[in-house]
């Protein structure tokens, strides 16, 4: 790839650029209360947008997916931190993959 | 005053742990699109980003120009304007102009969710803590996805996959619970999520990167309009 250094430098400077300009030029506090709740609500709508339906294809397997899905739900829903949830998940999915 | 450099650190290591499994796949699919692996692994510690490094190699891989490259990026990864924004509110006053420069190179989606979700005010040293170990993490998950991908046995390799969304459902369902304004939000872009996933002409046209942000305008726009949450609850 000859233009690897080119496309290399342009990728890497607009995604920094993306993040870096409203990151450093933004000093005020936003009095509106309608864009404050807005803000507030954007992380959750982004994660969720994310996820699903996402999660469903990340194994290769509907089904395989499906059963980490779900055992990430349950141990979530009883408040396990990121980590059990997330090891357990993917060891659910896999454990499945012998059976699906 | 918890918002010290080793929290960040703390709360930065799941992230990165999910990331091992998602840059290690990103690392086999470069190096399968013609790259060699030190230039796979120089993509991701320079841009420690998912859907655009993936669209980026697939420029690279089929001779794209400097402008369509700038194009895909900008329009895959403009959520993280909107999120660089959300942010700033958050900041302590000992956030610098320096501080801001240095930090901005690692907002991450899961870097985001993260601070944004936090209690209290965001400083400097507990930004740096959070990004340090997912940028490592992602560059050494692409290093060893690229040199090594073909050694771990693909059942294992596929299972891994499931590490970042398990992390995000682990993210959001607490909230969720606690918060019937989170809990509609996330619901109600789930399901533009599947309808611009599932409803074939829109998925051909609208990219993954652009297909998030307006998911998660609409939905949180509709519900700061629909349920405005309380003085107490804004202010916190």
């Amino acid at each position: 790839m000859h233009n690897y250094w080119v496309l290399l430098l342009v990728m890497a400077i607009t995604t920094y650029l993306i993040r870096m300009i409203p990151f450093a030029a933004f000093r005020f506090r936003i009095k509106s209360r309608f864009i404050r709740d807005f803000l507030y609500y954007v992380p959750y709508a982004v994660l969720g947008a994310m996820t699903v339906p996402y999660i469903f294809y990340a194994t290769g397997n509907f089904y395989t997916a499906l059963a980490g899905f779900i055992a990430a739900f349950v141990l979530a829903y009883k408040g396990l931190s990121l980590l059990p949830v997330a090891a357990i998940s993917c060891l659910v999915a896999y454990l499945v993959g012998f059976v699906v | 005053m918890k918002m010290k450099f080793t929290y960040g650190l703390k709360r930065g290591l799941p992230i990165a742990l999910g990331y091992l499994s998602v840059s290690f796949g990103f690392g086999i699919s470069a190096v399968g699109a013609g790259l060699s692996p030190w230039q796979a692994v120089l993509i991701s510690l320079m841009n420690v980003t998912s859907a655009g490094q993936q669209a980026g190699v697939a420029v690279m891989a089929a001779a794209g120009t400097a402008i369509e490259m700038m194009l895909t990026q900008l329009v895959i990864n403009l959520r993280y304007s909107l999120m660089g924004i959300a942010l700033t509110q958050k900041l302590s006053g000992k956030f610098t102009f320096l501080h801001r420069l240095l930090c901005a190179f690692g907002i991450t989606d899961e870097v985001f969710v993260m601070a944004a979700s936090e209690e209290e005010t965001i400083t400097p040293a507990y930004m740096y803590g959070l990004i340090a170990l997912p940028i490592l993490g992602w560059t050494l998950g692409t290093a060893l996805g690229a040199y090594a991908g073909q050694i771990l046995p693909a059942a294992l390799c596929s299972a891994l996959g499931l590490a970042i969304y398990a992390m995000f459902v682990a993210i959001v369902v607490p909230p969720a619970k606690e918060n019937r304004g989170v809990l509609y939000a996330v619901l109600i872009s789930v399901a533009l999520s599947c309808i611009l996933y599932y409803v074939p002409f829109l998925k051909v046209h609208i990219s993954q990167g652009f297909a998030i942000i307006l998911c998660a305008v609409i939905a949180s726009a509709l519900m700061a309009y629909l349920m405005p949450r309380k003085e107490d609850e804004a202010d916190a």
